[in-house]
């Protein structure tokens, strides 16, 4: 994270941070990882702060939670280049990067209402197939569709 | 190949070979021979939406080789009614069956049965999204009356949207350096996934409104019914039924060898006067899907039909 980014909320002492977020996606990123909900977890979100990277970013701090590899990899959707850094005793104690593999599987659901995976009860997992990184792609393995990656925010398993 | 479901799942060389195959099997399919070369195999026939043609020919083409075949039946009298999965009947359908053809509303239906069972199993119809086996029958048809499948200007006319026979065709086409002309209402034209793959593969695309505009140059028309059932409301279905109908006039201006199809069933998309004319295939073409299948089925169960036919 830039200094700057930095100097906008105070360092954690234990947990995650999630950093260069597409700027605006964060909120999105918080449900991607089911803690919009949460009222127990502390979380900081710094938004559109600039990035030489990106050129606007967010920034999210996740107090006394490291998230796990799986639980990052669902943020490929979003926010495929994003950084992550696990702080234990206010130090970078690991670093990951978010990894996009060529299939998401129980990530999100197919949006395609007539697909064979809009049925609830059918119990093999929900695949979408990447078919590019850059600009993404992904398509139901099943139905074929392009999936509207805006829209798979509201279909997230 | 272990299943087949779009027809990316076949190369180029598999679909010379499946077409060779079922030029053999023609005097088998006319009752002139028999050859009982899948006698002991059992053929799971699932249809969850209606059908004549796909459903009999593949019973069809299981009985003339000396195979048998389980048909789901009405869908009201399955265990479907009762919120049965697809996923629980796929599994009765491995312990009851060597391979087996599915056709359901839902689009993925197919390829989720596959990877639900061990056997071999066939797209006959996925919604709105493939029908790789009539594709093979349209390519025996093609090949039969044009004697070749390389470099053919082909028009695909009416409902590209919902229509899966055009899905399957028109990649398998331009795998074999065809030149596409997409005729239809724009509200029903061909999906961005397909159109955009093949302008990824570099295949040269016309889409039109225009139905008889580029008639002298085709040497294939493709008719394709408007279908009733896969609009989500009615009037939507009549601002474009009607749209297309080819009459024989429509004709005169056209190449002497070119071809007019269509998968089946026709409402009024091309006039009864057409039937009469050398261009009429469309009866010929169904007769095809058992021969087209009959090779399917061979290659799907592994049976050397060089071997078992000399």
């Amino acid at each position: 994270m830039s200094e700057q980014g930095m100097r906008r909320v105070t360092a954690i002492q234990n947990g995650t941070v999630i950093d260069h977020i597409p700027a605006g996606s964060s909120l999105s990123v918080l449900g991607m990882l089911g803690l919009l909900d949460s009222r127990r977890t502390p979380i900081s979100l710094v938004m559109n702060v600039p990035s030489k990277k990106l050129g606007r970013k967010d920034v999210i701090k996740v107090e006394d939670r490291e998230l796990t590899q799986e639980e990052l990899d669902r943020l490929a959707i979003i926010a495929s280049n994003a950084s992550v850094a696990i702080i234990r005793d206010f130090r970078v104690a690991e670093k990951r990067t978010v990894e996009l593999g060529s299939e998401l599987v129980n990530i999100a659901r197919c949006s395609f209402s007539n697909c064979i995976t809009a049925n609830p009860m059918e119990p093999l997992p929900h695949r979408l197939v990447v078919r590019s990184a850059e600009p993404m792609e992904l398509r139901c393995a099943y139905c074929g569709r392009i999936q509207e990656i805006g829209a798979l925010i509201n279909h997230l398993i | 190949m272990t299943s087949l479901i779009t027809m990316d799942d076949l190369t180029n060389e598999e679909i010379i070979s499946i077409l060779d195959i079922a030029e053999q099997m023609l005097p088998i399919a006319r009752g002139e021979a028999y050859t009982p070369i899948l006698s002991g195999k059992v053929l799971a026939n699932l249809f969850f939406e209606p059908s004549t043609r796909t459903r009999m020919s593949f019973e069809a083409a299981m009985k003339r080789l000396g195979g048998s075949v389980l048909n789901l039946g009405d869908v009201s009298t399955s265990s479907v009614v009762k919120g049965e999965t697809l996923f629980d009947t796929m599994q009765m359908m491995d312990g009851y069956a060597d391979i087996a053809v599915i056709r359901h509303p839902r689009q993925g239906a197919a390829k989720y049965s596959s990877d639900a069972v061990e056997i071999p199993v066939i797209n006959a119809g996925d919604g709105a999204g493939h029908h790789p086996t009539q594709t093979l029958l349209d390519l025996f048809t093609i090949r039969k009356c044009h004697g070749t499948l390389e470099g053919l200007q082909v028009a695909l006319v009416g409902d590209l949207r919902y229509g899966r026979t055009v899905h399957s065709l028109s990649g398998a086409l331009a795998r074999f350096g065809s030149s596409l002309t997409f005729i239809s209402p724009s509200s029903l034209s061909m999906p961005r996934e397909i159109v955009q793959d093949l302008r990824n593969s570099g295949v040269d695309i016309v889409e039109t409104e225009d139905f008889l505009g580029s008639i002298e140059s085709l040497d294939v028309i493709y008719m394709t019914r408007i279908q009733k059932e896969r609009f989500p409301d009615e009037e939507e279905y009549r601002k474009v039924a009607g749209v297309f109908c080819l009459t024989a006039k429509d004709l005169v201006n056209a190449k002497k060898n070119m071809i007019i199809m269509h998968p089946l069933p026709r409402v009024n998309e091309i006039a009864p006067d057409v039937d009469s004319t050398p261009h009429a295939k469309y009866f010929e073409q169904a007769f095809y899907g058992v021969v087209a299948r009959m090779a399917l089925l061979c290659r799907l169960l592994e049976v050397d039909v060089q071997e078992a036919i000399e």
